[in-house]
């Protein structure tokens, strides 16, 4: 067996971290998106900017703020005691979070750009139609933006699987809890499994490019609106 | 006023059907003001040059614009009041649009975009309303397709249809054939034409084709640099002319007429109406048809007497009502009145002085060609 008991659960848990942040991620990344397709306030480019962080930062900078405001002293740290939650760092709940924030931008962006490509006029034909603010975004933009979510919904889940940097700084690595694949292959490299390292790299490369293979051949032509 | 009056007024205001509008929008180096009373019926005219804001009067009156000041009022019901905070947004309004590009939905089939307003609309079992648009608009083929497969007059058909089916108490239509070809255009105006003969709703029709205008409007509201410039019954206000020049380049009357001979042995028809006659080429029309024709103001010259020997046979007994600049100052505009019939010519200032043209001479008009309408 080329797996150990410890590599399954690093995919499990690598498995279940990835879709839970995906499904948040699109949960919260909508609106986020929605309001920076269409606003014309000035606070877009700076809160478009704070989105696009994480792809140019290192992971170890927003790895280390987010352990220092979700530690016991920080203001997040504080929120989650009083709820009775205790403290997130080194826990699966922190290490959600911190995907999260880390993965932000690879859903953000492509539902984004999907949202302004459809423009004002089919809300604007939708109106004319009778359909309210959230009929008109339910039965026109979210079909209209289908190519969006799915680009988002893979990058989103593929980025969370290929993390390391941010897992390492706020989760730790323990076991069942916070070891994910990445991790795993570290931890493997360190004490010389090279054999061990190999079986869930090269998972993760044949991984990656089965589901970016997806992605481009999905990307058929879209019609403009008729 | 008595306050107590005011509803009763607002309700004759109702009962006489009418639309009135009064928008102020500014932006950038642009102002649309207007305040307008339109008759609540029949299809109205928004004509005027691109940039003159005939399509912004039309989403101010959809609430797509929204005016910084504005009271809209559409037979007697009150659609928006800035006075008085009263804003109907767009999907509360009554109404059907149709877009210059007909903005088909591209992810629903031809019968799922034609019911999206029906459905919304509470109109989903009206099966007469169904099969009237149908037949009207010749589209009941084109309903499992999905748009992309569509051609352009086929799309805004649907688009006409769709915005129909909702049940409007008021049809806007922004330049419906602006994105179509010749041929496309004409594929599509008979079915304008019937929607004119059929619908007993209000039309806002914005256009800048003076033949579309012709064509298909009862009244007609000019609109140059975000002002009303003129407005009225199309024949009479076609005829005006102290219309800005912009307009006078291409001025001409529209005239109702009855189809009223066929001369089989030379190919004509003559057509009749108040104050005279012309003989066109063969009309495949049945006679006692009304037909409408434009008489452009290049077309029509003036003699003194009646003129024999000319191969310009449509020739009229004309008064000399008015004279007025034209768009260039080698030429003036004459406004004529054939019994009953307004008529513009366009001649040369020095015919007019060499000929003494002038209020209240009795002339000939000789009419070169007319442009039929249908």
């Amino acid at each position: 067996m080329p797996l150990t008991g410890l590599d399954l659960s690093a995919i499990w848990l690598t498995l279940e971290l990835a879709t839970l942040t995906t499904v948040l991620l699109l949960l919260i990344g909508t609106p986020i998106s929605w309001w920076l397709a269409r606003t014309r306030s000035r606070l877009k480019g700076p809160v478009g900017a704070v989105v696009a962080l994480p792809l140019v930062l290192p992971p170890t900078v927003i790895g280390f703020y987010l352990l220092v405001t979700m530690g016991p002293n920080g203001p997040i740290g504080h929120v989650t005691q009083s709820l009775g939650l205790g403290v997130l760092p080194f826990t699966f709940a922190g290490l959600v979070v911190g995907s999260v924030f880390y993965s932000m931008p690879f859903v953000v962006q492509p539902l984004q750009n999907a949202f302004e490509a459809i423009g004002d006029r089919p809300l604007e034909v939708a109106a004319t139609l009778r359909a309210s603010p959230w009929d008109r975004f339910f039965t026109v933009v979210l079909p209209l933006a289908r190519p969006g979510f799915i680009t988002a919904t893979v990058l989103g889940f593929a980025h969370t699987v290929g993390e390391f940097g941010v897992v390492l700084m706020i989760g730790g690595n323990i076991p069942d809890k916070t070891r994910t694949v990445s991790v795993q292959i570290f931890d493997h490299v360190e004490a010389m499994e090279y054999a061990q390292a190999h079986w869930l790299a090269g998972g993760m490369v044949v991984f990656s490019f089965f589901v970016l293979l997806a992605l481009y051949s999905s990307r058929r032509f879209k019609p403009a609106l008729g | 006023m008595d306050a107590a009056l005011e509803p009763a007024l607002a309700q004759q205001a109702g009962g006489e059907r009418a639309i009135r509008a009064r928008f102020r929008v500014d932006y950038a180096g642009f102002t649309l003001d207007v305040d307008l009373t339109l008759p609540g019926h029949g299809v109205t005219a928004l004509f005027g040059h691109s940039g003159s804001g005939k399509t912004t009067c039309l989403r101010c009156v959809a609430g797509l614009e929204r005016a910084q000041h504005g009271r809209l009022e559409i037979n007697g019901e009150l659609w928006q009041d800035t006075a008085s905070g009263v804003f109907l947004p767009t999907h509360k309004r009554p109404l059907g649009y149709v877009f210059q590009e007909a903005s088909l939905f591209p992810h629903l089939s031809v019968r799922r975009n034609l019911e999206y307003g029906m459905r919304r609309a509470g109109a989903l079992e009206d099966r007469q309303a169904w099969e009237q648009a149908m037949e009207l608009l010749g589209i009941g083929h084109l309903l499992e397709r999905m748009p992309d497969r569509l051609s352009g007059g086929e799309r805004q058909r649907v688009g006409i249809a769709r915005a129909l089916l909702t049940r409007p108490r008021l049809l806007l239509m922004d330049e419906p054939l602006a994105a179509l070809d010749l041929k496309r255009k004409s594929e599509i105006l008979p079915y304008l034409e019937r929607l004119h003969d059929e619908l007993d709703i209000p039309v806002l029709y914005v256009s800048h084709s003076p033949d579309e205008v012709a064509r298909l409007a009862d009244h007609v509201v000019l609109l140059d640099q975000g002002k009303v410039v003129a407005r009225g019954p199309l024949v009479d206000t076609l005829a005006r002319l102290d219309l800005p020049t912009a307009f006078t380049e291409d001025a001409g009357v529209v005239i109702e007429s009855v189809v009223a001979e066929h001369d089989d042995g030379y190919h004509l028809t003559r057509l009749d109406f108040p104050g005279g006659n012309v003989m066109v080429a063969r009309r495949p029309e049945a006679l006692g048809r009304k037909l409408r024709f434009r008489v452009h103001a290049r077309d029509v010259s003036l003699a003194v007497a009646r003129l024999e020997g000319s191969t310009i046979t449509n020739l009229l007994p004309v008064l000399v009502t008015d004279v007025a600049d034209a768009d260039t100052p080698a030429h003036v505009l004459v406004r004529l009145d054939a019994e009953g019939t307004p008529l513009l010519a366009r001649i040369t200032r020095r015919s007019a002085d060499q000929l003494r043209v002038g209020v209240g001479r009795r002339m000939w008009a000789q009419i070169k060609t007319v442009a039929l309408l249908g």
